[in-house]
């Protein structure tokens, strides 16, 4: 199969998963466990990776200041503004696209594999819709807190690491984090979040969903939704950049 | 009753059924058998509207699948049980969420009355104590149970049951075939089962269908399988030298 039918394949899917969910009830019981499982058991990676890459993107930066005439409140700023930009949105979407996407294609992939979605379409239920739509739902509204978080706790990284190695003052680094802050800079953060949310939440579903063999090719499957879901969101991060900062 | 009429089935190139013509009738268990590639999956799958033939038609009690309203087709599937190879139970969920879960997308029934229903076919299927968990930890035949209780659940007119005995030890193997054949009567059901279990043609078969290279080989029940002088028939179900005696102990009990 080629790309052109992969994405032809993956937008009749979308049409599917954008149906009206046939039990509101089974909906929400759904997308509060999605919401577990892709959103809550996430927070502890998200976390423990902002805080230390907080800590690194500042030492680094301290570290490849040399001028003396350059004020050290600027280890604040591009701590924040890197940060903001593109650690917390897009290495942060990178790192869930790992962890959950591969959850979502094996979990998926097994039910194609175990015949459980066969099972679901006998029953006349919208197989796609009744699997996929509650997981898109709970990354787009739950992935944004996330990264939210991640921001926070990369910027705090960073305050924590000025203190502990004595490289610069708390002080300095604050006065950076305040320095020309730009709400349109959080909700560019924001906007990418959704666009990597709704592709981690889909690109993994299409490659669990139309699996076909047995384990090895679940298994395959999900590398490969890992893999194409990391290509997109970095597509999708260029563009986004280039159509709101340029 | 299900007729099936000139069926034609295929995957690109490859054609997998053609034109099979036959019918399965209510409170009668149907045994489709044949051959590792003869068709049968494919068979079942397009009953079950899993696949959609190329060619000819699939009617269910008069109603012709093919021409099915949006609506005739939801009912058409709430009147259909399956049971499938691999039980196909959600793995996430306990016993009683499995056999509930139909229920609960297609009716509006309070959780008592639900429950109450539950526990019935769970009954019925001689699978007590078990609610509470979940399929990975029952054994095979369990499992097999379960997803009959699920197929049942919602009081289908239909039951398909794709290989129900497979992976399951013989005494096992009989129980689900009596337990299948037992509702099937109980509440006239009309019941088609793929099997390779040539217990199930000489205890439940009151139907059979072989399958061939994807065409209707030959029809008949399991009294007149014993008589079949079809060759294709013969080589297959008397493979075994235990049934080869079993056939010939049978013709010259009643010559």
């Amino acid at each position: 199969m080629n790309y052109i039918e992969h994405i032809g394949k993956y937008f009749i899917m979308l049409k599917q998963v954008f149906k009206k969910p046939q039990k509101g009830r089974i909906f929400y019981e759904s997308l509060l466990k999605e919401i577990e499982e892709l959103g809550l058991k996430s927070l502890g990676i998200i976390m423990f990776i902002s805080f230390f890459i907080g800590g690194v993107i500042a030492l680094q930066t301290a570290l490849n200041i040399d001028s003396a005439f350059i004020p050290k409140s600027l280890i604040g700023f591009a701590t924040k503004r890197s940060i903001i930009l593109e650690f917390a949105p897009t290495f942060c979407s990178i790192i869930l696209a790992g962890k959950v996407g591969s959850y979502i294609t094996s979990s998926i992939g097994t039910m194609r594999v175990t015949e459980q979605i066969d099972a679901l379409d006998v029953m006349g239920i919208n197989s796609l819709n009744h699997l996929v739509l509650p997981k898109v739902i709970a990354t787009v509204f739950f992935y944004p807190f996330l990264i939210l978080l991640g921001m926070m706790l990369g910027l705090f990284g960073g305050w924590i690491a000025g203190v502990l190695s004595d490289l610069f003052s708390g002080v300095d680094y604050i006065e950076g984090l305040q320095t020309e802050f730009k709400p349109f800079l959080i909700f560019y953060a924001m906007l990418k979040t959704l666009v990597f949310a709704f592709l981690i939440a889909t690109v993994p579903s299409y490659h669990g969903y139309y699996v076909k063999g047995g384990s090895i090719a679940v298994g395959k499957a999900s590398t490969q939704s890992v893999v194409w879901t990391t290509i997109l969101i970095v597509i999708a991060n260029y563009f986004l950049t280039q159509m709101m900062l340029t | 009753m299900i007729e099936v009429k000139n069926l034609h089935k295929g995957f690109g190139d490859v054609k997998v059924l053609k034109g099979i013509t036959t019918s399965f009738h209510p409170g009668k268990t149907s045994l489709i058998i044949g051959q590792s590639g003869s068709g049968k999956t494919v068979f079942l799958k397009t009953l079950i509207g899993l696949h959609q033939p190329e060619e000819g038609t699939i009617s269910f009690d008069g109603r012709v699948n093919t021409e099915f309203t949006i609506e005739g087709k939801r009912q058409w599937r709430q009147e259909i049980g399956m049971v499938f190879q691999g039980s196909a139970l959600f793995d996430s969920q306990t016993v009683e969420e499995n056999v509930m879960f139909p229920l609960k997308m297609f009716t509006k029934q309070p959780l008592s009355e639900m429950l109450d229903r539950v526990n019935f076919v769970l009954q019925r299927v001689n699978l007590d104590n078990s609610n509470k968990k979940l399929p990975g930890e029952l054994s095979g035949g369990m499992q097999k149970r379960v997803a009959i209780a699920r197929a049942i659940v919602m009081n289908p007119k239909y039951l398909f049951c794709d290989e129900p005995n497979s992976g399951l030890d013989p005494e096992t193997a009989i129980v689900i075939d009596n337990l299948i054949q037992e509702i099937t009567d109980e509440y006239k059901i009309t019941t088609v089962i793929n099997t390779h279990d040539m217990n199930s043609v000489m205890e439940i078969g009151e139907k059979i269908l072989f399958l061939k290279n994807g065409t209707k080989a030959w029809e008949g029940s399991n009294k007149e399988i014993f008589k079949t002088d079809n060759e294709s028939v013969v080589k297959f179900v008397y493979s075994s030298n235990l049934f080869k005696k079993v056939r010939e102990a049978y013709l010259n009990e009643i010559n």
